[in-house]
């Protein structure tokens, strides 16, 4: 019982990150039918924008603000570099061959991502990163929290779990009670119907890009305070957030923060629980498990969950 | 369609449009290479059967060994034969078949690892030359069948992910699966190719790269070109481009799509593997982290930039990006390949446009003036140690190079340097022009003393900016067939 808990604990971290990356993934791709190859990449651009603030605040050891307030804001940090990174690479990646043959940005966005991951590693070297906040107070951020069972919730996860789920709340919101929300759903739903009603596409592109890229940045945030960070993980990281927008249903908001879940507990799970004499191992081979999950799930119902079966009229 | 008659038009042949092309979209697609004052040269040119061509250029490659006798330029040379086959194999399915196969390189490592299986000590097995490899052939062809299968219902991005995944899955099990595959440390110890009567070809002479090998590569690259050529000039290449133009249409006019497909991806596959064999067969060894994203990426560089769906293009593609990720490699190479091509461009460019030529003058002065400052204020700043050689000094005498860098130099010109090049392109007259001298100067500067000393990032950043740039420029690449919509 108690490892299950423990399991499912991991399970609800590791898919709040997954399930805000997720949703840049399905952001995008609502709006532009875009898969936004470099989305890893600038998530993992995040972790590392993040380390260097939480350097410049006095490391984690002894910070020159309370620990709260690092933490609000190498978060914010990372929102506002991934976000200004998400504006250039649309404007300049994406928006010119908005009307090329659409095989045509898939092939710009892995040229970005690849071009963002070695960048990456000519300017900050191969070394992981180690946010290491258990060095704060003697690990008081580990140590303390939540007595479940036999299971302690550290509280950093619990701060991680519940940072996600404000941020998906204000996502919500914006997306589903603002002006600019509207036009962005309007968009998404018909972009040239959108734009003879006067919605200016451009303007509503740049903020999915804004939205979903400081998503990314948060999640990359909340990775790095549970593991070490390094100049790839931007590879693996977004085709796992794509796996969650798939499951989901890509282009559905809901359908995004529950494949994320979804998939950070299958994970989980598989880590914990696959062990065997004749197949393979979970914790070396979960990677195998979820891919093939989703490969299945691709050929039998690649709507996802949550997502609208996409009907071609000739 | 009024202006289907063709006045003055000719196609490729003096016989006007192929079968299975509209005359209309045939002239509209024509792609021009060289400038208009030289269109009957180009037309001249065109007219040359491919395989004239063909006989030239191999002939001309057979020739290369004898002109150069250093073994790591021959070395570097095979490796390119390896890449052109390579994007021969991938322009079946992207140029050809119009399907995103990400998972590509993935049959490049499967026919690597069968040969090195059926080849070595690993197991024990050794196979003879003429069986191994037409059996790893059909095991990559039989893999190309099975990763075809998902494009019966999925299309574009969806298809992408799905090979992507696959090449995931691939790399997962290569590293993972110890027993197998050796894991990380790999296979070793892989047999050279063998003749029938016994006789092992050896990889190396003294130490130095065989020179039979290069002519091996060759002959498979010859006979791959000839089939592929064949394929796509009958029956089914003609179907395969009624796929990439429009599926839906191909399909009600009852072409059979999905066979169509499959074909695609298990000739690109068969093609790959043939040519992983001969990696494992040279190099004697094969690791999981050979066949990953670097690879893919390389390969969709050549094919992009020499045009998809032309075959000489591809070819004309890996011929330029293989040797320059040889010549990146080096500190001083890459320097003189900077600053010439930066020169160059600049006085091809500029002896037409006087703006460019002043653009190019004033970059010049700029770069002496910075220099003579930054001196005159601490003479540290300039006393980087430049590399060998004449042009080194040269160089040394116009760009900023710190002796003891501070941490924060590199990373503020790098993005610098970025911003304000993006910057250039949405600034417009006189202004462009003065910001554009030093953007290039800053340029110039991050590539002396950022990019040199890591070629590995460096490498790769460069592929990357080659594939967005070409993208957004000129998506048909060197020598593609240009799209044309008709609505």
């Amino acid at each position: 019982m108690d490892q299950f808990i423990q399991l499912t604990v991991d399970g609800l971290t590791l898919g709040s990150v997954y399930a805000l990356i997720a949703l840049g993934y399905t952001l995008v791709y609502g709006v532009l039918k875009l898969l936004n190859f470099a989305h890893g990449d600038v998530f993992m651009v995040g972790t590392f924008a993040g380390f260097g603030v939480l350097q410049l605040l006095g490391g984690p050891a002894n910070p020159t603000v309370p620990i709260w307030l690092v933490i609000i804001l190498v978060t914010l940090a990372a929102m506002a570099v991934c976000a200004a990174l998400g504006v250039a690479i649309e404007r300049f990646a994406y928006r010119p061959l908005r009307d090329a043959p659409r095989i045509a940005p898939l092939i710009s966005a892995l040229g970005v991502s690849f071009f963002l991951a070695n960048s990456m590693q000519l300017l900050f070297g191969a070394t992981p990163r180690n946010y290491d906040l258990f060095q704060y107070h003697g690990g008081t951020l580990y140590l303390r929290g939540l007595h479940i069972g036999g299971v302690t919730v550290p509280l950093l996860r619990i701060i991680t779990i519940l940072a996600a789920f404000v941020l998906m709340v204000i996502l919500w919101f914006l997306v589903n009670k603002t002006r600019t929300g509207k036009a962005m759903r309007a968009t998404s739903f018909d972009r040239e119907a959108a734009a003879m009603m006067g919605i200016d596409i451009d303007r509503v592109i740049v903020f999915t890009f804004i939205l979903g890229s400081a998503l990314a940045g948060a999640a990359g945030v909340m990775f790095a305070l549970r593991v070490p960070t390094n100049v790839s993980i931007g590879f693996i990281a977004g085709l796992k957030g794509f796996i969650a927008a798939v499951i989901g249903g890509i282009g559905s908001i809901p359908g995004a923060m529950a494949g994320g879940l979804i998939l950070g507990f299958l994970e989980s799970y598989i880590q914990g629980y696959v062990h065997g004499a004749h197949i393979p191992d979970g914790t070396q081979w979960s990677d195998l498990y979820v891919f093939s999950v989703l490969i299945v799930l691709m050929l039998f119902r690649h709507q996802g969950l949550l997502g609208r079966p996409d009907i071609r009229k000739v | 369609m009024s202006d289907s008659t063709p006045h003055g038009f000719h196609s490729t042949g003096a016989e006007g449009p192929a079968i299975g092309q509209d005359e209309w979209v045939a002239r509209h697609a024509e792609v021009r290479l060289l400038p208009a004052r030289l269109a009957p040269l180009e037309q001249r040119l065109r007219a040359v059967p491919w395989w004239a061509w063909l006989t030239l250029f191999v002939g001309a490659f057979c020739l290369f060994p004898i002109v150069e006798p250093s073994g790591y330029v021959r070395q570097v040379a095979f490796l390119t034969v390896l890449y052109m086959l390579l994007a021969l194999g991938l322009n079946v399915v992207v140029g050809w078949g119009g399907l995103l196969d990400l998972g590509y390189v993935a049959f490049y490592g499967i026919g690597a690892y069968a040969y090195a299986l059926l080849d070595s000590p690993h197991y024990g097995i050794h196979l003879p030359t003429v069986v191994s490899i037409p059996v790893v052939v059909v095991i990559g062809a039989l893999a190309g069948l099975v990763l075809g299968l998902p494009s019966w219902r999925l299309t574009g991005d969806y298809l992408a992910i799905v090979t992507l995944f696959f090449l995931q899955l691939f790399q997962t099990v290569t590293t993972n699966w110890q027993n197998v595959t050796g894991g990380p440390f790999g296979i070793l110890n892989i047999d050279p190719f063998g003749l029938p009567g016994g006789h092992k070809l050896a990889t190396a002479h003294g130490g130095v790269f065989a020179v039979s090998y290069l002519y091996v590569a060759l002959a498979i690259f010859v006979v791959v070109f000839v089939a592929l050529r064949l394929l796509n000039n009958s029956r089914t290449g003609r179907a395969w481009r009624s796929l990439r133009e429009d599926p839906l249409a191909a399909e009600a006019m009852g072409m059979p799509v999905n066979w169509l497909k499959l074909l695609a991806f298990a000739s690109g596959a068969a093609v790959a593997a043939l040519t992983g064999t001969l990696n494992a067969a040279l190099y004697g060894n094969v690791f999981p982290l050979s066949f990953y994203f670097v690879t893919l990426i390389t390969i969709y560089t050549m094919v992009i930039l020499g045009g998809s769906g032309n075959q000489a293009g591809v070819v004309l593609g890996a011929l330029i990006v293989s040797p320059l990720l040889e010549v990146l490699r080096d500190a001083d190479k890459s320097r003189v390949l900077f600053f010439v091509a930066l020169g160059g461009g600049l006085a091809f460019l500029g002896r037409r446009n006087r703006r460019i030529a002043m653009v190019a003058g004033a970059t010049l002065v700029f770069g002496f003036v910075v220099h003579a400052i930054a001196r005159a204020i601490d003479g540290g700043w300039v006393a980087g140690q430049p590399g060998a050689g004449g042009f080194a000094q040269l160089v040394d005498h116009w760009v900023i190079a710190p002796e003891h860098p501070a941490r924060w130099i590199a990373p503020v010109a790098y993005v610098g340097v970025i911003a304000a090049a993006l910057l250039c392109t949405v600034l417009s007259g006189i202004v462009r022009d003065i910001a554009t001298v030093p953007t290039i100067y800053l340029g110039a500067f991050v590539w002396e003393n950022v990019m040199l000393s890591k070629p590995d990032p460096a490498r790769y950043i460069v592929l990357g900016l080659i594939l967005i740039v070409l993208m957004v420029l000129r998506p048909n690449g060197l020598l593609g067939e240009r799209r044309v919509e008709i609505v």
